[in-house]
């Protein structure tokens, strides 16, 4: 192995002093928290709220992303259009904007009086009535198959809203837009080249041995694609996890409705308390670590199974 | 052994040198760094080259004023972790406290100027739309129905805590000092907020530029800044009957500005704000002026209001914060019960 030593020794330098030693000194300052003080901070409701919707909200637009970051991807790769190149490049801007950029330009956007929130206003004021009869028809449906215990455990107590809010700023539904937004590129970019890597003979055999176009999707080409796509979801759900700037503009800040974590941890900060603030970041640090994990399984047993069946 | 006494000598006086001529100025030019909270921007564009001129004419040496602006607490506890302020001027005491107990200045800091360290003050005022369509004039207006009022987080805003703490007094002295009528009264209150913005500045853009919400509680100053910012065919300022008194201190961080030999500059600094010429950019700025003559020169600038300062009301910034704005205290509470 030529360069052995010299390149692990330089990724475990590297490692330590980029990763590992800030992380050990966040569960370090935590530990100074007196156990009393912990136990009440886990019994917070407060606390509870903003964790069930960060990591519920972050979910659901992690799924969102997969579902439609798929769709963008496929359009990419397969059906080369003029113009291509450049909705290629725009797939990028979530990445490169300063994330308080992103934030402040969504909340001016969907705020009753911008370009998005104006149109939106009057979508709603006609399509209310006809909505709440629909959303109360959904809702006795997602009872009825028990999906309601899942939604409310999600933050969503009365499952689907039966008035469409009159803004889309300040809600949870401008909160989730600004986790897609945040989360599409993840997705996309690493479907691309599993996409592009693809054989188009298995596809052109399929079909010559008389498989249909929907079950060439769902049995040669999905499984081939799961752990990119599960890889893209996981990076879309961590990075909005994460997220502070551009969902906190769009956010109206209430504790137990629409406050994240992180500016719970922020207000922590203002007030000086080290401590608690630490504290809350390593809570999220295991509960993203244990989400993560869960999708990385998930993952290996895809490429499993992928690699089981060719 | 002779040689090295010879050599540490030679150091020490190297270094004397070098001390020396940055404290007096040998280059003629020092620097000072200014850490302020966010609604004073304005304000110390206009001071800074007034004081740098006044410096430059009697000593005939070049200050030039760094500033940098954030949320109070923000602002502190940079300087806890080691930003090199000569003067920190902040929004509340209990951040300028938070230094001297890191040993920064003196515990007696708020002593060592007049009117405990605040040259300027400010109050809490409303903000409305035009022609005040809800007919917003004092306190009880705010929790009507149908009213919709956009403040601040004082969980995480200083700004925020004076008028959460405005709303608190002018509630108690309504009710005599009715501690539980005024806890009932603020909690209705932040009912009526939809949205927390994490800084003053955030909710002035939320009020004026979103069109979110009937009244802004905001700074006197902010709100004039916002009239002129966002058009003052929109809006109107509504003083209310009686609100609190913003006591903004200043104070020279000693350790910082003596490391950096400018303790001398950064006291002249200070001392500057309180001058006639200083009092007047002031109150140009919309703050409130301490020095009589300036005052008065102004007074119809400023609305008459009652002011109760946070010492009368509420005992000191300290029991303040710790009743109100810890984790768990009342703002907490109230907030809990939504």
């Amino acid at each position: 192995m030529p360069g052995f030593g010299l390149t692990m020794g330089y990724t475990m330098v590297y490692l330590s002093a980029i990763v590992i030693i800030p992380l050990a000194a966040l569960f370090w300052q935590s530990a100074r928290l007196p156990w009393p003080r912990v136990e009440a901070l886990l019994h917070d409701p407060e606390l509870m709220g903003t964790l069930k919707l960060t990591f519920g909200l972050s979910l659901l637009a992690a799924v969102l992303n997969a579902c439609f970051g798929f769709v963008t991807a496929w359009t990419l790769v397969r059906y080369p259009f003029p113009g291509s190149r450049l909705v290629d490049g725009i797939i990028d801007l979530p990445f490169a904007l300063p994330t308080a950029v992103s934030g402040i330009t969504l909340a001016t956007l969907y705020s009753e009086n911008g370009w998005l929130g104006r149109p939106w206003h009057g979508f709603v004021e006609a399509v209310n009535p006809a909505w709440h009869a629909c959303a109360s028809g959904i809702n006795g449906v997602l009872a009825a198959v028990h999906v309601s215990q899942a939604l409310a455990w999600a933050g969503l107590p009365d499952g689907i809203a039966s008035d469409l809010p009159e803004q889309i700023a300040y809600t949870r539904l401008g909160m989730l837009i600004a986790f897609i937004f945040i989360g599409v590129p993840f997705v996309v970019r690493t479907l691309q080249p599993a996409l592009e890597d693809l054989d188009r003979e298995v596809e052109e055999a399929a079909a010559s041995l008389g498989a249909s176009r929907r079950q060439t999707f769902w049995r040669i080409i999905l499984p081939a694609l799961l752990p990119a796509l599960l890889t893209g979801f996981s990076l879309a759900f961590a990075r909005a996890v994460g997220e502070y700037g551009s969902v906190i503009f769009i956010s109206s800040n209430i504790p137990g409705k629409t406050e994240i974590t992180a500016h719970m941890i922020m207000k922590k900060l203002e007030a000086n308390n080290y401590p608690a603030a630490t504290f809350l970041g390593v809570v999220m640090l295991l509960a993203s670590f244990v989400m993560l994990a869960a999708i990385n399984g998930l993952q290996w047993w895809a490429s499993r199974r992928g690699r089981g069946a060719a | 052994m002779l040689k090295n006494v010879f050599l540490a000598l030679l150091l020490v006086i190297g270094v004397a040198f070098s001390l020396v001529s940055c404290g007096s100025g040998g280059g003629k030019s020092v620097t000072l760094y200014n850490v302020s909270y966010d609604p004073t921007r304005e304000l110390y564009a206009d001071i800074n080259p007034a004081f740098a001129a006044a410096y430059k004419a009697r000593t005939g040496i070049d200050v030039t004023i760094q500033q940098s602006h954030g949320g109070s607490g923000k602002q502190s506890r940079q300087i806890l972790e080691g930003a090199s302020a000569d003067v920190a001027t902040l929004a509340l005491a209990a951040d300028i406290d938070a230094l001297a107990k890191a040993k920064l200045l003196p515990a007696d800091w708020q002593k060592r100027l007049p009117d405990n360290s605040a040259p300027y003050t400010s109050t809490i005022v409303f903000v409305v739309r035009r022609g005040n369509p809800k007919g917003i004039h004092d306190w009880p207006d705010l929790i009507k129905p149908g009213v919709s009022v956009i403040a601040p987080d004082p969980k995480a805003s200083g700004g925020a805590r004076w008028a959460y703490l405005a709303a608190w007094g002018a509630a108690l002295k309504a009710h005599h000092g009715d501690e539980g009528a005024a806890r009932a009264f603020v909690t209705a209150l932040y009912q009526h907020v939809p949205i927390l913005d994490s800084g003053a500045r955030g909710s002035t853009v939320t009020f004026a530029q979103r069109d979110q919400g009937d009244v802004l509680l905001a700074w006197e100053n902010e709100a004039y800044l916002a009239l002129k910012e966002f058009g003052a065919d929109k809006f109107e300022i509504v003083a209310p009957p009686i609100s609190i008194l913003a006591e903004p201190p200043v104070a020279v961080v000693d350790t910082n500005a003596e490391h950096d030999g400018v303790k001398h500059v950064a006291e002249e600094y200070l001392r500057f704000l309180y001058t006639p010429e200083a009092q007047e950019i002031i109150a140009r700025n919309h703050y409130r002026p301490r020095d009589p003559g300036v005052a008065k020169a102004h007074e119809k600038d400023f609305a008459q209001v009652e002011l109760f300062t946070v010492d009368d009301v509420f005992g000191g910034w300290a029991k303040a914060q710790a009743t109100h704005f810890a984790d768990g205290g009342v703002f907490d509470q109230i907030y809990r019960k939504r």
